[in-house]
């Protein structure tokens, strides 16, 4: 039976997604982990477009095929710092196909509950699944059920949708990243969170499109205004929240459509995506309520006095440092891709390693505006990813190192976080670059970082600023390297 | 204005305040510069030297402080060269105000502005301009030269085939910046080095530097540091701890280096005669603060003495004058760096700031008065730093105990989420249709299996993960791919529009991960 050989199909493409994910623990694994989604994906269409329900074989090829040539050509064409944007576009989009299967859906349903028995037996595809559950016994829980899983598909599909394009806008600097809110705030968005609760009762017993409707509309609004309140570097929870999202979406969806791989996979990516999200959060020392809610909250002190002045030094100088030093860590952050300097960094490293000096780097988990952002930055720019070491791997090492750079980042290296237990970011754990015996900071002003607060790092002994733009100062450095 | 460095009359003093250097720099202020000729012979900087860098040079003393508007000096003013000074004039040099009130009236008097570089106050902005701390570093490390000098023996332990040499050891009592640069120069000549101090907060700087702190039981009712960074004078019974503790280790100290000093106050006698007497023959004493009465009972100030068991205590005074070079170097720095505050605007004039904190410190006498002591400081000095709570070493058994209780919450953690999810599930089974259940236990055990799964994700590739799970998640194209073949226009163009949007999402996110990961390579 057909039914039969797609369910099997599925199990086998279920299996692969996990080992694909299984697979990223390395990056050599990884390597073959794509091949494993790629191939899973092929078989999971391949089987559905055999199986039950599927129709219109022509559009659906042209519109993968499209759809496919558009993909491929994107991802060509994607500089490595426009990741974050990519990925938020991308969720978006899944969204979206979200929000249109739920419909789907809700309009089969009315059409098959207005069909006499005969139609009925007649129909084929999606539809005759429909009429299954009108049959069963149960009838009434199955409908029941099946209205709130689209409900839920349609809500999830449309916060995602939204929010991810705001994602998009600030993350590509269309839209003003800073945290903004309506008036009102999350007043706003909890009532439009109740209207969607009422609605869903609503539809539940009328099954009414114009509930379904305004609780989309609601729901797009929480997407954007939720966003729109979140800023600067919190970005990397938001966009692996939006990933755990999209999946929940397709798992919402998987169970209105009785789709035993949707829900799946479904649950893999929102799950892997929450757990994004909680490693980010962890590593700003933050709960996940507050960041949603936007902003650093109040401090509960006067900040600690920040004594001392910023010492400037020129590439002169740097260089002179770094000729002397043995060993020498590297601290990039967001500041590193808004400069592009990922490849000057690395033809630093490649020359100071040449000179058989230590050189590695020390990757804070929010650096960037994407989970592992700076990893993809470092591996573009060539850099050996055995020297890219994590922040609790290399942290101990900075008392030992002769030489720290930092290169536009700043909340992550603050000392004031151990410090001053007034601070905001106070107990976030960081990168204790201030422990080396000379830190520089290539950094482009005076400014603070996006939490808005003073560096005590920059006024300390030790530590020298290099302004100016940070590719800009490393290719100054390189000659001078010998 | 022109600025003036006369040759110093003090009895061995080789040092200079201006070197062809710091001229070139105090030039570049807007500054002109002149030198009584001589000056820097005995640090190595000849009459020639200073002319190539564009300094005037002249024949007398006289002569200087009659073409200078601002004299730089080492020492404090003799006699005679303060009657020289005249209206509007400025000297900075070393003063110790409250040592010399008579010469201090006397020059307020006739009218000339004192910069005392010995009063500059230890605030970070500040630092660039202590010369106190510039010249105790080269007396510190001084001192370890001249303590081998005097020593019969190498610093480090050798095993050679002529025999095994035992390593030096040495003991640095006061840990401020002279004490510290002991203790720098005797770890690299190879020394096993203990150092003291009563301020407990410089144990981490004593150890970072390589020495051991030579800890002190004590009740910890006084602390030994008050503002400025500097020691405050200690209770008789702390005095008594810490004498018991250094004749505990005077027999078997081969070199003590002692830099304690309390400002304001006679050097505290911290090396008494019976441990000099305890210490093995060869052994050498260097008595850094020999100039204040000195910390060793039998110091001799300006003098090395041998003691009848056979002890060398060095009691010179003069250490940085011993290194002219470098100290000329380092304290024509410093003014330097004093110069460029005073010149703010940086075209040669010299505005005196009383405003400003560094400069009203260091200032003694302007415009005809007296201006010392100086009002304390609007910016605190670095603070005197509360001793760190060590953390309490756990016993076996309470760090067993630990363990345990951490297990026990755990477990009880475990069970009780698994009893409650169980149970939530079973009332969902109650209620819940069949058909329904099984894909709720899909569903559960997918996300289950998601969990552990991601957990293993390496750091570095998280972007790939989120880009394949992106990929991935356009699995939501087999939704629209099953609702595409409905007889509805509507849902087959939102299905197909559907099918649209996944198909970018499976290409695009399959093979930006597919570049990424080609990206790692291994060096």
């Amino acid at each position: 039976m057909e039914y039969g050989f797609t369910t099997a199909a599925y199990v086998v493409a279920a299996v692969l997604f996990i080992q694909s994910l299984g697979g990223l623990s390395g990056q050599e694994s990884a390597k073959r982990a794509v091949w494993y989604g790629i191939v899973g994906m092929a078989l999971a269409v391949a089987a559905t477009l055999y199986g039950p329900g599927a129709g219109n074989w022509l559009i659906s090829l042209v519109m993968v095929a499209a759809g496919g040539v558009i993909g491929w050509y994107v991802a060509q064409k994607v500089q490595m710092t426009e990741m974050p944007q990519l990925v938020a576009a991308m969720h978006s989009l899944v969204g979206l196909a979200a929000v249109f299967i739920g419909y789907n859906t809700h309009i089969e349903l009315a059409v098959v509950q207005a069909m006499d028995t005969a139609a009925q037996e007649a129909a084929t595809g999606f539809a005759a699944t429909l009429v299954h559950k009108l049959h069963d016994p149960m009838a009434g829980a199955l409908i029941s059920i099946l209205r709130v899983e689209t409900f839920l598909g349609v809500f999830i599909g449309a916060v995602t949708f939204t929010g991810s394009v705001i994602a998009f806008g600030k993350l590509a600097g269309k839209v003003d990243g800073k945290a903004k809110k309506l008036p009102g705030g999350h007043v706003l968005n909890a009532s439009a969170a109740i209207i969607s609760l009422v609605l869903l009762f609503v539809y539940l017993q009328t099954g009414s499109t114009a509930a379904l409707l305004v609780m989309t509309l609601a729901a797009l609004f929480i997407g954007y205004h939720l966003i729109m309140g979140i800023g600067g570097a919190d970005m990397p929870v938001v966009v692996s929240m939006l990933n755990s999202y999209s999946g929940w979406a397709a798992a919402a969806i998987g169970f209105s459509l009785s789709n035993d791989l949707l829900i799946v996979v479904g649950a893999l990516v929102g799950s892997s995506g929450a757990i994004l999200s909680y490693i980010m959060c962890k590593a700003m020392n933050r709960s996940f309520v507050s960041v949603i809610l936007g902003g650093f909250g109040g401090t509960t002190g006067p900040a600690m006095e920040v004594t001392g002045e910023q010492i400037a030094i020129d590439a002169e100088g740097v260089a002179a440092a770094l000729n002397d030093a043995d060993s020498i860590i590297i601290i990039p952050g967001y500041g590193m891709a808004v400069a592009q300097a990922q490849q000057s960094v690395s033809e630093l490293t490649r020359k100071l390693r040449a000179k058989g000096k230590n050189v590695r780097f020390a990757i804070h988990p929010v650096a960037g505006r994407l989970p592992g952002h700076m990893n993809v930055l470092l591996a573009e720019a060539k850099v050996p990813y055995d020297i890219v070491l994590e922040m609790d791997e290399i942290n101990e090492d900075f008392p030992e190192t002769d030489v720290a750079i930092v290169i536009g980042s700043n909340d992550i290296v603050n000392p004031a976080a151990q410090e001053d237990p007034n601070s905001p970011i106070a107990g976030m754990p960081v990168l204790e670059c201030w422990k080396a015996k000379q830190v520089f900071v290539s950094k482009r002003g005076q400014g603070t970082g996006y939490s808005g607060i003073e560096n005590p790092l920059f006024f300390k002994e030790n530590t020298r600023m290099f302004y100016g733009d940070a590719k800009k100062s490393i290719d100054q450095l390189l000659p001078m390297i010998d | 204005m022109k600025i003036g460095a006369p040759r110093e009359i003090f009895e061995g003093e080789n040092r200079v305040a201006m070197t062809p250097d710091s001229a070139t720099q105090l030039i570049k202020l807007g500054h002109s510069c002149v030198i009584e000729s001589g000056a820097g012979a005995k640090a190595g900087f000849s009459d020639a030297l200073y002319q190539a860098a564009g300094v005037e040079v002249v024949k007398t003393a006289a002569d200087l402080f009659k073409a200078a508007d601002v004299v730089v000096k080492v020492r404090g003013p003799e006699e005679a060269e303060a009657r020289l000074l005249r209206q509007g004039q400025t000297l900075i040099s070393f003063f110790w105000p409250a040592q010399n009130e008579a010469l201090l009236k006397q020059v307020a008097e006739a009218g000339a502005t004192v910069v005392a570089m010995d009063m500059v106050p230890r605030i970070s902005r500040a630092q660039k301009m202590d010369a106190l701390s510039s010249m105790a570093n080269i007396a510190g490390y001084r001192a370890v030269i001249e303590a081998g000098n005097n020593f019969g023996r190498f610093f480090t332990g050798q095993v050679t085939a002529a025999g095994k040499v035992p390593p030096a050891k040495v003991l640095i009592v006061g840990a401020g910046v002279a004490g510290l640069a002991a203790i720098g120069t005797s770890v690299s000549l190879g020394a096993i080095v203990n150092a003291f101090d009563v301020r407990p907060e410089v144990a981490e700087q004593i150890e970072s530097m390589g020495a051991n702190f030579v800890f002190l039981e004590f009740e910890a009712t006084q602390d030994g540091a008050a503002t400025g960074g500097y020691a405050a004078p200690s209770s008789p019974e702390f005095r008594e701890k810490q004498l018991a503790k250094f004749r505990e280790l005077a027999p078997e100290m081969d070199i003590v280096i002692t830099t304690a000093l309390i400002p304001g106050r006679p050097a505290p006698k911290l090396w008494t005669e019976d441990m000099v007497k305890l210490m093995k023959p060869g052994s050498v004493i260097v008595d850094l603060a020999a100039e204040r009465g000195g910390n060793c009972d039998l110091t001799v100030p300006d003098q090395k003495i041998v003691t009848d068991n056979g002890v060398t205590v060095i009691g010179y005074t003069d250490f940085p004058s011993r290194m002219a070079a470098q100290a000329s170097t380092l304290y024509s720095t410093n003014i330097r760096h004093m110069l460029t505050d005073l010149t703010p605007k940086k075209d040669g004039v010299i505005l005196h700031n009383m405003e400003d904190d560094v400069i009203r410190g260091a200032t003694v006498a302007h415009a005809g008065a007296v201006t010392y002591p100086p009002p304390p400081p609007k910016i605190a000095a670095i603070a005197a730093a509360k001793p760190k709570e060590k953390p309490k070493e756990l016993t076996p058994e309470e760090k067993r105990a630990k363990e345990t209780a951490a297990f026990k919450a755990q477990t009880r953690n475990q069970v009780g989420m698994l009893l409650g999810g169980g149970a939530l599930i079973l009332l969902a089974g109650l209620y819940a249709p069949a058909s329904f259940m099984s894909h709720f236990i899909v569903f559960v055990l997918s996300v289950y299996v998601g969990v552990q799964v991601i957990w293993n994700v390496s750091h570095s590739l998280h972007t790939p993960l989120m880009a394949v799970t992106n990929a991935i998640s356009s699995i939501i194209i087999l939704g629209a791919l099953m609702q595409i073949g409905s007889g509805n226009l509507l849902v087959v163009v939102l299905a197909a529009l559907s099918v649209f949007m996944a198909g970018i999402n499976i290409f695009g996110g399959f093979m930006v991960t597919r570049r990424m990961l080609a990206m790692f390579q291994k060096s």
